[in-house]
C-alpha cells in the first residue's frame, strides 16, 4: 500500500529528534485521531535560512514518512520558501500516498508552518501569507 | 529472519492438510449436486449430512438445528434478522452489548431504521457485560438478546450460561455470535440456554466462506434466502459441499484436540503476556485475564500507533494486528477498545496477537524482542514520550 520511498522514510526516518533553543517550534495533530507531528527549526538570524530542521512524530507509517520528508525539504531553504513547501510537494516527493493518507501530508504542511508561526512570535516579526496555525494541541497525559 | 511467524488468527486460519484432503475429492470427484435424484448425488449429500450431524453433536444439539451458511456474517444476519421478523408480534425491543462484531452491530441499526429498538449495553473495562444491566433492561416488549460467546478483540469470554438463563425466565431468544469461540472453547446449547448460534469455519482450520447457524428447533422461521429447498427451505442455493466438507473436517479435529490445544495456547498466551510485560514498560493487558480465549493476547503500547508498530512487525516477519484508525480506514479507534474505556491515544497504540497450536515458545520470545526494539525506536520519535518524559523530570 506504500511506495518504496515512504517505507523508506519511515523505516529510516531523516532528522529525528529535538533542537535545543530551536528558533520555532510547531505541534499540530490531534491524539485522538492518532497523529501528532512536531517541527523543530533553526533559522539563521541573518540569512533567515533553515539550517536545521528535526521532527517526533506519533502516528502511522506515513505520518513519520511525510514528517521526515517535510525535514529533508525545508532544510537550506529560506523562509519564504519553506512557506511553498506544500502537502503536494511532499506527497510527490514521496512517490504518492494512499488517498485515505493524504491528511498526513497536510499535517506535515501545517507543522511546518506552525513551526515558522512559533519564530515570527518569538522575534515580533510577520511572515508574509502565514496565518495562526490551529491550536497547538495539549496531550500531556499523566 | 525469513520465517513468517503468523500471529493473527483470530482473523483468519491456516486450512489443516488433513481438511484440505477431506475436501479435494469433492471438488474433484464427488461433485454432484446433493439436491440431485441419483446416486451419486447421494454420497455427496450423504457427507454434508454427516457434517451436520457432527457439528450438532458438538454443541449438544439436533441435526435438524444446524443450517449452513457462507459464513459467520451471514449468520450473525441472519439471526437477527429472522427473529426480528418472527417477534415483531411480541415487541420490538433487542438487547446487544457494545463491543459485538460489526456484523452484529451494522444488522441492529438496519433494525432500527425498521422501527426496532436497541439497547447496547455497556462493559465493565475487562470487557464483560453485566448481568444486572441485563436484566434491569429486559422489558415486557423485549424479543431477542443477542450477546457475543468471545470478543473478537480483547479475547474476553461473557457469562453465557448465565445470560441463556436469565433469557429463558424471560422467555426471550437468546442468540450469541461465537464466531470466535465455537471449536475453541467447549459450547453445549442446552446447558447455557442459547437458541441461535453463529459460526464461522476459517475461524477453526477450515476453509473461507464457508459457516453455519444452529437454530432451536422450536423456532419456526420464515426463509432467509428464497429459490429452492435447500437447508429445509430457509436458505436457497446449491450447498458448497467442499466447503461444508472441510468445516465437518476442521471441527472433527478441534473437538478431538481441544483439551490439548488450549493447554497449549494458554501456556503460550501467558507466557507471552508475562514477557510483555516484564520487558517493556508503560503497557496495558487489554481484556479479562482469566475469562479469556486461549489464543488471545492484546496489549496497548503507550506513546505509539499500532499502524507503524505492525508495519515494523511485518519487516520482521511478524503479523498482527491492531484496533488502531490507521487499519481500520477511519479516523476512531475500534469500538470494542473505546467501549473498555481506552483513551483515543491509548486505543491507537494496541496491538492483538492471536495464537495457533503451532507457535512456539521460541517464537514468542522472538517476539518480545523484536517488540521491545520496536516500541523503543518508535518512542524515541514520539512527541508524546518526549513530553512524558520531561514531565517526569520536572517532577522528580
Amino acid at each position: 500500500m506504500y511506495s518504496e520511498k515512504v517505507m523508506d522514510h519511515f523505516t529510516n526516518p531523516r532528522n529525528v529528534g529535538e533542537i535545543e533553543n530551536a528558533s520555532g517550534v510547531g505541534t499540530v495533530g490531534n491524539a485522538k485521531c492518532g497523529d501528532i507531528m512536531r517541527i523543530y527549526l533553526d533559522i539563521d538570524e541573518d540569512t533567515k535560512i533553515i539550517k536545521d530542521c528535526k521532527f517526533k512524530t506519533f502516528g502511522c507509517g506515513a505520518a513519520v514518512a511525510t514528517s521526515s520528508m517535510a525535514t529533508e525539504l525545508v532544510i537550506g531553504k529560506t523562509i519564504d520558501q519553506a512557506l511553498k513547501v506544500t502537502n503536494k510537494a511532499v506527497t510527490e516527493a514521496l512517490d504518492g500516498l494512499p488517498p485515505v493518507k493524504v491528511h498526513c501530508s497536510l499535517l506535515a504542511e501545517e507543522a511546518i508552518h506552525a513551526a515558522l508561526w512559533d519564530y515570527a512570535q518569538k522575534h515580533g516579526i510577520v511572515i508574509e501569507g502565514l496565518v495562526e496555525p490551529k491550536k497547538d494541541i495539549h496531550e500531556g497525559e499523566e | 529472519m525469513s520465517k513468517l511467524i503468523y500471529l493473527d488468527n483470530a482473523a483468519t486460519t491456516a486450512v489443516k492438510p488433513e481438511v484440505f484432503e477431506a475436501m479435494k475429492p469433492y471438488f474433484l470427484e464427488e461433485y454432484a449436486n446433493p439436491s440431485s435424484v441419483y446416486s451419486f448425488a447421494q454420497r455427496s449429500a450423504r457427507a454434508v449430512e454427516q457434517v451436520r450431524s457432527q457439528i450438532a453433536g458438538m454443541l449438544h444439539a439436533k441435526s435438524n438445528e444446524i443450517y449452513f451458511t457462507a459464513g459467520g456474517s451471514e449468520a450473525n444476519n441472519w439471526a437477527l434478522k429472522v427473529i426480528a421478523e418472527l417477534k415483531r408480534e411480541k415487541g420490538k425491543h433487542i438487547i446487544t452489548s457494545n463491543i459485538e462484531h460489526h456484523s452484529v452491530l451494522y444488522t441492529c441499526e438496519y433494525l432500527e431504521k425498521q422501527g426496532y429498538e436497541v439497547t447496547y449495553l455497556n462493559v465493565d473495562e475487562n470487557g464483560l457485560i453485566s448481568l444486572e444491566e441485563l436484566k434491569a433492561s429486559i422489558r415486557p416488549d423485549t424479543i431477542l438478546i443477542s450477546i457475543m460467546f468471545a470478543n473478537n478483540e480483547i479475547g474476553t469470554i461473557e457469562p453465557i450460561a448465565e445470560i441463556g438463563k436469565i433469557a429463558n425466565e424471560h422467555g426471550i431468544v437468546f442468540h450469541t455470535d461465537a464466531v470466535q469461540a465455537f471449536a475453541h472453547i467447549p459450547i453445549d446449547v442446552a446447558a447455557m440456554h442459547i437458541d441461535v448460534l453463529s459460526a464461522s469455519a476459517h475461524k477453526f482450520n477450515g476453509p473461507k466462506g464457508v459457516g453455519f447457524l444452529y437454530l432451536k428447533s422450536n423456532i419456526k422461521i420464515q426463509p432467509f434466502i428464497h429459490g429452492g429447498a435447500q437447508e429445509r427451505g430457509k436458505r436457497a442455493g446449491t450447498l458448497n459441499v467442499p466447503g461444508i466438507v472441510g468445516m465437518g473436517k476442521a471441527a472433527e479435529l478441534a473437538e478431538k484436540e481441544m483439551d490439548t490445544r488450549i493447554k497449549k495456547e494458554t501456556e503460550i498466551r501467558d507466557y507471552l503476556i508475562q514477557n510483555i510485560r516484564e520487558h517493556i514498560p508503560y503497557v496495558k493487558l487489554n481484556g479479562d485475564e482469566q475469562k479469556r480465549l486461549p489464543n488471545n493476547v492484546n496489549f496497548s503500547f503507550r506513546f505509539i500507533e499500532g499502524e507503524s508498530l505492525l508495519l515494523l512487525l511485518d519487516r520482521a516477519g511478524i503479523c498482527g494486528s491492531s484496533g488502531s484508525a490507521c487499519t481500520s480506514g477511519s479516523l476512531d479507534p475500534s469500538h470494542v477498545l473505546l467501549a473498555i474505556g481506552l483513551p483515543h491515544e491509548i486505543a491507537h497504540g494496541s496491538l492483538r496477537l492471536t495464537l495457533s497450536e503451532e507457535n512456539t515458545k521460541e517464537e514468542a520470545d522472538y517476539v518480545v524482542e523484536q517488540l521491545q526494539n520496536i516500541i523503543e525506536k518508535l518512542r524515541s520519535i514520539s512527541p508524546l514520550y518526549e513530553d512524558f518524559v520531561k514531565g517526569e523530570q520536572e517532577n522528580v
